[in-house]
């Protein structure tokens, strides 16, 4: 049971060195080693953290809370046949909220610094995040009427055994959407630009300025955990689950690299969107989504 | 030099006007004189200052004809008793800053300026009280408004500047920009330096990124004064100096555009070829930025016919790599969507602000000082002002990216027109003697627009008053007008496809 766990566990490890030599490479540089990131991270947990005396406990606690409810959803994902730590009925809802609670706690932690760039920031992260929970939902609400079952192990356990001649078009409209998602949630471009120093233009990473140190480092690792938990929901969605554990393992990372790779190359070859298209760009995914279930919805015959 | 009743006439960098020939009208007359000449399109304002005569003061307004290439001097004088002036800014806009100034300096006061607040802080300023911590700063009143206050620490540690939005939601209402963190009195130290070497150094240090443009700008000015006529091969090589800054520059910028709507690899692109180039300026003469390259009265690093070579053979390469870039950046429909329609300044704002050089360029104002009051061996060559009409962010790139081009044109043509000419050109001149009381005035289109030195020399011939002006000075209110009704989030695309300069601002 706790494979899956450890699987994502060890690709957080890669993820964003990867997405860092991708975009190197992409621009005809050497780039940091793969490691990099966590290394940052270990220097930055042997750091105080700075706290403004305008802040208060909420400012405090946020990280910790974030990396717990990034942990606590990591818990929901299955892998192969293995059921999830924690499985029950409906608990895509749980992992969708637990991600929600955490950037809840940004955002409030965000406001109570009292910055007017991170109001600005927690002001654009919350209509974003609201624009993408549809999506996301209607996704799985797709998965749970294509499989008849509401928790993530049962759902990815029957996803290929349904008899269903469609299941491979899901897998990739699914997949798609998840990779899309991801960018969002993670703050990827193109609706936000992880690397720039300009505050006005940032979303989340305006979010987290005041967070230094330890705290900073608590927020980079449920990044990084959060990049692999969507690696991970995507890889269950293209790979059966009977399939042999190793050659399932191996396709694991295969899965997780590419996903990373396709974030390094979409960063290194286009531009960020201009901010007021981010909701129009977001809603698409929710209709892809909403096209998506209305098709199985006649496919299953659940629809006359 | 030309004489009629109100006013005299001198050209870019050539013989200077004495300071009794300029002649003093009551202010009335001055005043009338002036905003019928500014209504003008043809006409702009290079220098309005003020200096102290005796027991009263004296006031000198230099005004560019573009289309006769004279820039007419008339003065107008007051006693020293606080009364005010009829203010210009009123019917002409652009004459804002210039009144600021004055009003900052000797606390002129001017009746009816619709923004007399502060420019720069200058150590001596006659409002001791006025400071940066109490400036007055715009407000609208609203419930669905809020300010947000950038800086002066810029994201990017560049150089300080504070940005106040009036926001409503995303969308900024208004912007003021307060500078002057930088002052370091440039004037007054270029006037009391003592030594030409020490005031040429002073010179390229007015802004870092424009070392060739400010340093030719004064090098000319000091050899007006002296008299000195530079050999036409010096000033090919001023010429190459200064296209081959204008090209570094334009590609730096073309590649922080990029960075700043985050396309990665237009900006790895770019920053890798203004490396060549300055690279190259390093090679002729041992620094980046081209410092210590241009000297009145001559150079230390004559460019040799190993030199000349180089630069044609990066140009080269820079050129065919350059062309691949842009045409890769501006097809590039993510690109597009973020410089289209973005931070745009009407040709109407552009020419009642007095915008100069590129940021007038792009909205269809054509100033090119190369053109039109043609310096150096720019008077042997045609140049007609690269143009754009749309005056958004896009404009603002193309135009770099078109100028590169016509630069690199020209170097061709330096270079080619250099090796007809067979005098040599000496080692720098640092002790020569300036023409006792007059006026010489120096304008040099640098990368960002025009540069415009002035000084005002005693009767022994020592520097009485140094003026500096930087096209940052004008274009900054360019800037603020753009980002009106714009997304906050796009402001910095905007100030980047500007790319002014704070310390140019400053001094």
């Amino acid at each position: 049971m706790m494979a899956g766990l450890i699987l994502i566990v060890v690709a957080a490890l890669f993820f964003p060195g990867l997405i860092l030599r991708t975009k190197s490479i992409a621009s005809g540089r050497k780039g940091p080693g793969i490691f990099q990131p966590w290394k940052d991270i270990a220097v930055l947990f042997r750091k105080g953290s700075i706290f403004s005396e305008t802040s208060g406990l909420i400012f405090r606690i946020a990280p910790s809370v974030t990396l717990a409810t990034v942990t606590g959803a990591m818990m929901l994902l299955p892998f192969a046949e293995q059921k999830a730590l924690l499985s029950f009925e409906g608990d895509f809802i749980m992992f969708a909220y637990l991600l929600a609670l955490g950037r809840f706690f940004t955002i409030i932690a965000a406001l109570d610094t009292g910055s007017s760039f991170e109001g600005m920031g927690a002001s654009r992260e919350t209509l974003f995040s609201m624009l993408v929970e549809p999506a996301f939902f209607v996704l799985l609400a797709t998965f749970a009427m294509f499989t008849g079952y509401t928790s993530f192990s049962v759902i990815f356990n029957h996803f290929f055994i349904t008899g269903n001649d469609y299941v491979l078009i899901y897998s990739i409209i699914g997949a798609y959407l998840l990779v899309q998602i991801a960018m969002v949630e993670n703050s990827r471009l193109p609706v936000d630009d992880p690397k720039t120093h300009l505050e006005l233009t940032m979303i989340h990473e305006v979010m987290i300025l005041d967070h230094s140190g330890f705290d900073k480092a608590l927020i980079n690792m449920g990044t990084y955990l959060k990049f692999a938990i969507y690696g991970s929901l995507i890889y269950n969605l293209v790979v059966p689950a009977g399939w042999n554990v190793i050659l399932q393992t191996g396709l694991f990372f295969a899965v997780q690299a590419l996903f990373a790779a396709v974030i390094g190359f979409t960063e290194s070859f286009r531009a960020r969107n201009k901010m007021n298209k981010n909701p129009k760009f977001i809603l698409t995914l929710s209709a892809i989504a909403l096209i998506a279930f209305m098709v199985i919805l006649i496919l299953t015959e659940k629809l006359a | 030099m030309m004489s009629n009743n109100s006013y005299t006439e001198i050209r870019n960098g050539d013989v200077p006007a004495g300071l009794s020939d300029i002649p003093v009208v009551e202010y009335d007359l001055f005043y009338e004189i002036v905003t019928n000449m500014l209504a003008d399109e043809r006409y702009h304002c290079v220098s309005y200052f003020c200096h102290r005569s005796g027991e009263s003061l004296k006031f000198i307004c230099c005004i560019a004809d573009d289309g006769s290439g004279a820039i007419r001097i008339i003065g107008h004088e007051k006693k020293d008793d606080g009364a005010p002036l009829r203010s210009l800014t009123a019917s002409c806009h652009a004459m804002h800053i210039f009144e600021r100034e004055i009003h900052e300096a000797w606390g002129i006061n001017f009746e009816g300026h619709p923004w007399l607040k502060p420019v720069r802080y200058p150590h001596d300023r006659v409002d001791s009280l006025s400071m940066m911590d109490n400036y007055p700063f715009y407000q609208i009143e609203g419930e669905e408004l809020h300010e947000v206050g950038v800086g002066p620490i810029h994201a990017g540690v560049i150089e300080p500047g504070h940005f106040r939005f009036i926001c409503n939601g995303e969308k900024v209402l208004h912007l003021e920009i307060q500078l002057g963190y930088q002052h370091r009195g440039l004037e007054k130290l270029i006037r009391e330096a003592g030594g030409g070497l020490r005031r040429s150094l002073l010179a390229e240090d007015i802004a870092g990124d424009t070392a060739v443009g400010h340093s030719l700008a004064h090098a000319q000015l000091i050899e007006s004064l002296a008299g000195f006529e530079p050999s036409l091969s010096l000033q090919a090589e001023r010429c190459i100096a200064l296209e081959l800054e204008r090209i570094a520059v334009h590609i730096g910028d073309t590649a922080a555009l990029c960075g700043d709507v985050a396309y990665q690899l237009g900006q790895v692109a770019c920053e890798a070829l203004r490396t060549l180039v300055i690279n190259t300026t390093q090679f002729w003469c041992g620094n980046r930025f081209g410092k210590s390259l241009v000297r009145p009265g001559g150079t230390n690093y004559p460019l040799t016919g190993e030199i000349a070579g180089e630069i044609l053979k990066v140009l080269e390469e820079v050129d065919r790599r350059f062309s691949n870039v842009v045409d890769c950046v501006f097809s590039l429909p993510s690109v597009l969507g973020r410089f289209e329609d973005i931070g745009t300044v009407t040709r109407q704002q552009a020419v009642s602000i007095g915008a100069v050089g590129m940021a007038a360029r792009t909205c269809g104002v054509p100033r090119d000082i190369r053109a039109t009051h043609a310096f150096q061996y720019f008077r042997k060559i045609a140049v007609a002002p690269v143009m754009q009409e749309t005056g958004d962010v896009l404009a603002r790139g193309m135009l770099r990216a078109l100028e590169v081009k016509e630069a690199i044109k020209f170097i061709r043509q330096l270079i080619a027109g250099r090796e007809d000419s067979a005098e040599k050109s000496g080692r720098p001149q640092y002790d020569l003697k300036l023409r006792p009381g007059s006026i010489a005035v120096s304008l040099v289109e640098g990368w960002r627009g025009e540069i415009c030195h002035v000084a005002l020399t005693d009767g022994e011939g020592r520097l009485t008053r140094y003026l500096v002006k930087d096209p940052s000075v004008h274009n900054w209110m360019a800037l603020a007008l753009a980002v009106r009704n714009q997304e906050i989030s796009d402001f910095p695309v905007c100030n980047k496809s500007f790319n002014l300069s704070y310390c140019g601002h400053d001094l």
